[in-house]
C-alpha cells in the first residue's frame, strides 16, 4: 500500500510539482468550465440537450482521432515502408455518409421538440416590456403601469482598478427586475436605438432586442432568488456594461413591491407642481446626467471629439432654452442623440438645468433654468 | 510575316523586369502570387498586433490598456483585416502561383486584370487603416457591422469603410473571374475536370462562391451608404426600414464567405496528406462531390447566425436541419483524409505536421459548429466566447494552418531552396501549442457565460482569460519566427530537387526548382 503510494509519487513527480505550483491559483474559477444547469424546466432541458450533443461530439472525435493517431503511430515510413494501394470503397463510403446522417437525426429530433416547447408562446400571467437603450434596460410592467430603468451599479473606480472589485463586479444593477415565483412571465423585448440582446442564462432566454420589432420570450421560475444576465449583441461603447438582474420573489412580496413602485410614481408626479429653485434642480439633475448622459457627453461636458458634441460652451445649451428642450424631447435626426421623452418632467427639467448651470455655461450664457412646467407646456398639443 | 512571329516567340523567353516596375507592371502569375502572399503576410501581422492588444486588455478584469471605444475598433479591424486582408489574399496568392502550374497553363487567362485586382488591394487597406486616425475613430461596430449601429450610430469614418469594402469586393470578384476563366479554358490537353488536382477544384468552387456573394456584400454596404448619406431607410426602423433585413443580406454573403475561407484549405490539405502518406487519395471523386455539396448548402444556412433575432419556428427548424446536414459532406472529407493516411507510409515534415493538425483542430471546430446548429442550445451559446472559440478553431488552425502548410510545402518550388526543417518544426510546435492554449479555454469561458465583444468581464472568467492571453502572446510572437524562416529560405539554403518531396505528384513538380519565370509555354502532355 505504502509502496504503491511511493511509486505513484515517484512516477508522477512532474505532475505533482505542477499541481503544487499552480495550487495558489486553484480557486473555484478554474472549474467554470461548463454551462450551468438551468433554473427552469426549459433551461434544464436545454442543458440536457447540450450535454447530449457534447458527448456525441466527443464520441465522434475520439473514434476519428484514434484511427488517425493509430495510423500516425503504426504506419510511419519506418514501420510501413511500402504503402498500401487501396482507394475508393463504395460500401465504406456509403456507411460513412449514412451513419453520420442517422446520428444527426438523433440529435435534431430532441432539439426540435425542445424548440417547439420554447415557442409555445401564449399570453403570460405577467407581461413585461423590456427595452434596450444605449446602455441600460427599461422594464415596463404592462398590467401594473410600473416602469423603470436598470443601470449598471458597479463603481467606475472598480472598473479602472482604483479600488478592489466587488463580488458581483459588472453583474449588479441599481434596480432589479422583480417577478413572482411560479407564474408565467412573458417578456416583450424591443430596443430604442441599436440592436441589443437580452440574455438570462438561468432561464435559457436569449432574444435580440431590435428597434421596430417586438420579440417574445417567457419563463416560469419556481425558485426565489437573484439571477444575473447580460447584453449579448454589440451595441456600442458600453456593450459590456449593461447587465441584467432578475429577482424572483414569492407572490406576496411581489404584490408589496408593485404597490411600493406605484406609490413612488405618485410621489414623483407630485414633484412636477412643486416650486423649484435652480440649486435643487442642479442637485437632482447631476445624478440623472451621470446615469443617462455621461457615457457620450462625458462628466466634463466635453463630449468625444468627432462623435459626441460638447455641452460645455454649446450655444444651444447656453442660450437657446426652447431648442434645448426640443432636442431632449425629440432627439436629433440621423445622429446618436435619441429622444429622452421617456424621462419624467422633473427629471428632464433637472437634467437640462444641470447642463445649463454647469461647466461655466451659466456665466457665459443666459443662465436660465428649466422647470418641470416648461416640459409640461412643451408636451401640450401645439396649434 | 514569319519574322514577326519569331520575334513574338522570342519575347516569351524574357525574364522579369528590373527594379520596382517589375512588381508594379507585372502580369506574371508567379510575381502576382508572390505579391498577394507578402501582402497577406503584412496584413496578418497587423491584424495579429490588434489581437495582441485585445488579449492584453482581457488579460485581467478591469480596464487597463485601452478604452472600450478603442477596444471596439480593435475587434472590428482585427476581424476585417484577418478575413479580407489575411486569409482571402493568401488563398488568391496560392491560386495565382499554383493553378496555372497545376493545369499546365502558361499563365492566368486575364493577366492585366490580375495585376489590377492585386494593386487595388493596398489602397483598400490604406483607406481602412487610415480611419484609425480620423476624428471619431475607426469603425467600431464589429466585422459584421450590424445596422443601425453601423449606420445611424456609426462614426463618420464608416463612409471610408464602405468604400474600402467596395474595393476589396472588386478585387475579389476580379480574382475569382480570373480563376474561373483560367480553369475553364486553359487546362492542358488531357486535364479533364475530373482529373484536376483537388486544389484547383477547391478554387473553382470557391471562385463561383465569390462571384455569387461578393456583389451581395457590395449591395449591403451600398444600402448603408444610402441610409447614411442619402436619406433612405433600408435599415432604419424609424423610417419604416428593417434592421433584420441587414442581417439576412449580410449573412447571405457571410456564410458562403466562411466556406470561401476553408474550401481552398481542403484542397491544400488533400495534396499534402497524399504526398506525405505516399499513397493515393482515398476518394478523389467523393472529395469533389463533398466540396460541391458544402458549397451549395452554404447558400441555404445563413440564418443559423440569426437564431436569436426572433425567426418563426418553421424557419428555425429549417435552418437547424439544413445546417446539420453540412456535417455529412464535411465528415466525408475528414474520413477521406484519415483513410488516405491509413496504411500509408507516413513521414512528418513541417507541411504534414500542419496538415495533420489541421485535420484534428478543424474537426474540433466542426464539432463545436454542429453544437451551435442546435437551436435551443444555441440560445445559450450565441454571441458568447463559445462562438469565438468555434470560428477561431476553423480559421486559425483551419484556414491559416493550411496556408502555412502550403507555404512550407511549395516554397522549395517557388524559391528553389529547402526551408530549415528544424526551425519549421519549432514554428509548428510553438503555433500548435499557442493556438490551443489560446482558443481551447475560450470554450469554457463561453459556456460559463462570457459574451463576445466585451472589453471587461465578471471575475469568474478571470483565470481562463489569463491563460488564453498567454497562449495568444505565444502564438503571436511565434509568427515572427515564421517570417524569419520564409526570408531565410528565400535568401538561400539547401537546393531543392524538381520533385522536392518523395511522394509529390502533379504537374508543378515536373518543372525546375525554382520554377522558371515562364512555365508550360507549350502545353505538357497529360494522359
Amino acid at each position: 500500500m505504502l509502496f504503491n503510494l511511493l511509486s505513484f509519487l515517484k512516477r508522477n513527480t512532474f505532475l505533482i510539482a505542477l499541481l503544487l505550483l499552480v495550487s495558489p491559483f486553484m480557486q473555484a474559477d478554474w472549474f467554470a468550465l461548463n454551462m450551468t444547469r438551468g433554473s427552469t424546466d426549459i433551461s434544464n432541458e436545454v442543458f440536457e440537450l447540450h450535454m447530449l450533443i457534447f458527448w456525441i461530439c466527443v464520441a465522434i472525435g475520439v473514434i476519428v482521432f484514434s484511427v488517425m493517431f493509430y495510423s500516425m503511430w503504426a504506419h510511419t515510413k519506418k514501420k510501413n515502408p511500402v504503402p498500401a494501394r487501396f482507394h475508393e470503397n463504395h460500401k465504406l463510403e456509403i456507411a460513412w455518409t449514412i451513419i453520420p446522417f442517422l446520428i444527426l437525426i438523433a440529435m435534431a429530433v430532441p432539439a426540435s421538440k425542445t424548440l417547439v416547447k420554447i415557442y409555445d408562446d401564449e399570453a403570460g400571467d405577467i407581461n413585461i416590456q423590456v427595452t434596450g437603450y444605449q446602455w441600460k434596460w427599461q422594464y415596463r410592467y404592462l398590467e401594473d403601469d410600473v416602469s423603470f430603468f436598470s443601470n449598471l451599479s458597479t463603481d467606475l473606480d472598480e472598473i479602472y482598478n482604483l479600488v478592489p472589485k466587488g463580488e458581483n463586479y459588472l453583474q449588479e444593477v441599481d434596480e432589479m427586475v422583480v417577478i413572482p415565483a411560479g407564474k408565467k412571465v412573458r417578456f416583450l423585448i424591443t430596443a430604442n436605438d441599436v440592436i441589443h440582446s437580452w440574455w438570462l442564462p438561468a432561464f435559457a432566454i436569449k432574444q435580440d432586442a431590435i428597434p421596430g420589432f417586438v420579440n417574445t420570450a417567457w419563463t416560469i421560475v419556481d425558485e426565489p432568488g437573484i439571477y444575473r444576465g447580460k447584453c449579448t449583441e454589440l451595441c456600442g461603447k458600453n456593450h459590456g456594461f449593461m447587465p441584467i438582474v432578475v429577482k424572483v420573489v414569492e407572490q406576496a412580496e411581489y404584490d408589496e413591491w408593485v404597490f411600493a413602485k406605484k406609490q413612488e410614481a405618485i410621489k414623483l408626479a407630485e414633484l412636477t407642481t412643486k416650486e423649484w429653485t435652480a440649486a435643487e434642480l442642479v442637485e437632482r439633475g447631476e445624478s440623472i446626467y451621470e446615469v443617462n448622459c455621461v457615457a457620450c457627453h462625458q462628466t466634463s461636458g466635453q463630449g468625444i471629439s468627432g462623435i459626441f458634441p460638447a455641452l460645455a460652451g454649446s450655444d444651444i445649451v447656453m442660450n437657446n432654452k426652447d431648442r434645448n428642450i426640443e432636442i431632449l424631447m425629440e432627439g436629433v435626426q440621423g445622429a446618436a442623440m435619441n429622444s429622452f421623452s421617456y424621462l419624467s418632467e422633473v427629471e428632464l427639467a433637472a437634467v437640462i438645468t444641470y447642463t445649463r448651470q454647469s461647466w461655466g455655461n451659466a456665466e457665459k450664457g443666459d443662465g436660465e433654468i428649466v422647470i418641470p412646467k416648461d416640459i409640461v407646456d412643451y408636451k401640450e398639443p401645439k396649434i | 510575316m514569319s519574322a514577326v512571329i519569331e520575334n513574338h516567340h522570342d519575347d516569351h523567353d524574357h525574364g522579369p523586369a528590373k527594379g520596382i516596375t517589375r512588381w508594379l507592371y507585372t502580369t506574371n502569375h508567379k510575381d502576382i502570387g508572390t505579391l498577394y502572399l507578402w501582402f497577406s503576410f503584412a496584413m496578418f501581422l497587423i491584424g495579429g498586433a490588434m489581437a495582441m492588444i485585445i488579449r492584453a486588455e482581457l488579460f485581467q478584469p478591469g480596464m487597463q490598456i485601452v478604452e472600450p471605444e478603442f477596444y471596439n475598433q480593435m475587434i472590428t479591424l482585427h476581424g476585417l483585416i484577418m478575413i479580407f486582408g489575411g486569409v482571402m489574399p493568401a488563398f488568391v496568392g496560392l491560386a495565382n502561383w499554383l493553378v496555372p502550374m497545376m493545369i499546365g497553363a502558361p499563365d492566368m487567362a486575364l493577366p492585366r486584370m490580375n495585376n489590377l485586382s492585386f494593386w487595388i488591394l493596398p489602397f483598400a487597406f490604406f483607406i481602412l487603416l487610415s480611419s484609425l486616425f480620423m476624428e471619431g475613430g475607426a469603425p467600431n461596430f464589429g466585422w459584421t457591422f450590424y445596422a443601425p449601429l453601423s449606420t445611424t450610430y456609426a462614426p463618420p469614418s464608416v463612409t471610408f469603410f464602405i468604400f474600402s469594402v467596395h474595393i476589396m469586393g472588386a478585387s475579389s470578384i476580379m480574382g475569382a473571374i480570373n480563376v474561373v476563366v483560367t480553369i475553364m479554358n486553359m487546362r492542358a490537353p488531357g486535364v479533364t475536370l475530373m482529373k484536376m488536382p483537388l486544389f484547383v477544384w477547391s478554387w473553382l468552387i470557391t471562385a463561383y462562391l465569390l462571384i455569387a456573394v461578393m456583389p451581395v456584400l457590395a449591395g449591403a454596404v451600398t444600402m448603408m451608404l444610402m441610409d447614411i448619406h442619402f436619406g433612405t431607410s433600408f435599415f432604419n426602423a424609424a423610417g419604416g426600414g428593417d434592421p433584420v433585413l441587414f442581417q439576412h443580406i449580410f449573412w447571405f454573403f457571410g456564410h458562403p464567405e466562411v466556406y470561401i475561407m476553408i474550401l481552398p484549405a481542403f484542397g491544400i490539405v488533400s495534396h499534402i496528406i497524399e504526398t506525405f502518406s505516399r499513397k493515393q487519395l482515398f476518394g478523389y471523386s467523393s472529395m469533389v462531390w463533398a466540396m460541391l455539396s458544402i458549397a451549395i448548402l452554404s447558400f441555404v444556412v445563413w440564418a443559423h447566425h440569426m437564431f436569436t433575432v426572433g425567426l418563426p419556428l418553421a424557419a428555425e427548424i429549417f435552418f437547424m436541419w439544413a445546417t446539420m446536414l453540412i456535417a455529412v459532406p464535411t465528415g466525408v472529407k475528414v474520413f477521406n483524409w484519415v483513410a488516405t493516411m491509413f496504411r500509408g507510409s507516413l513521414t512528418f515534415e513541417t507541411p504534414m505536421l500542419f496538415a495533420v493538425a489541421f485535420v484534428v483542430l478543424f474537426t474540433i471546430g466542426g464539432l463545436s459548429g454542429l453544437m451551435l446548429a442546435i437551436v435551443p442550445a444555441d440560445f445559450q451559446y450565441h454571441d458568447t466566447y463559445f462562438v469565438v472559440a468555434h470560428f477561431h478553431y476553423v480559421l486559425v488552425p483551419g484556414a491559416i494552418f493550411s496556408i502555412m502548410a502550403a507555404v512550407y510545402y511549395w516554397i522549395p518550388k517557388w524559391s528553389g531552396n529547402m526551408y530549415d526543417e528544424r526551425l519549421g518544426k519549432l514554428h509548428f510546435w510553438l503555433s500548435f501549442i499557442g493556438v490551443n492554449v489560446t482558443f481551447f479555454p475560450q470554450h469554457f469561458i463561453g459556456l460559463a457565460g462570457m459574451p463576445r465583444r466585451y472589453p471587461d468581464y465578471a471575475l469568474i472568467f478571470a483565470d481562463w482569460n489569463m491563460v488564453s492571453s498567454i497562449g495568444a502572446f505565444l502564438f503571436g510572437f511565434s509568427q515572427l519566427l515564421f517570417l524569419f524562416i520564409v526570408i531565410k529560405t528565400v535568401m538561400g539554403g539547401k537546393k531543392a530537387t524538381d520533385q522536392v518531396w518523395e511522394g509529390a505528384k502533379g504537374l508543378e513538380w515536373t518543372v525546375a526548382s525554382p520554377a522558371p519565370y515562364h512555365t508550360f509555354s507549350t502545353p505538357p502532355k497529360v494522359d
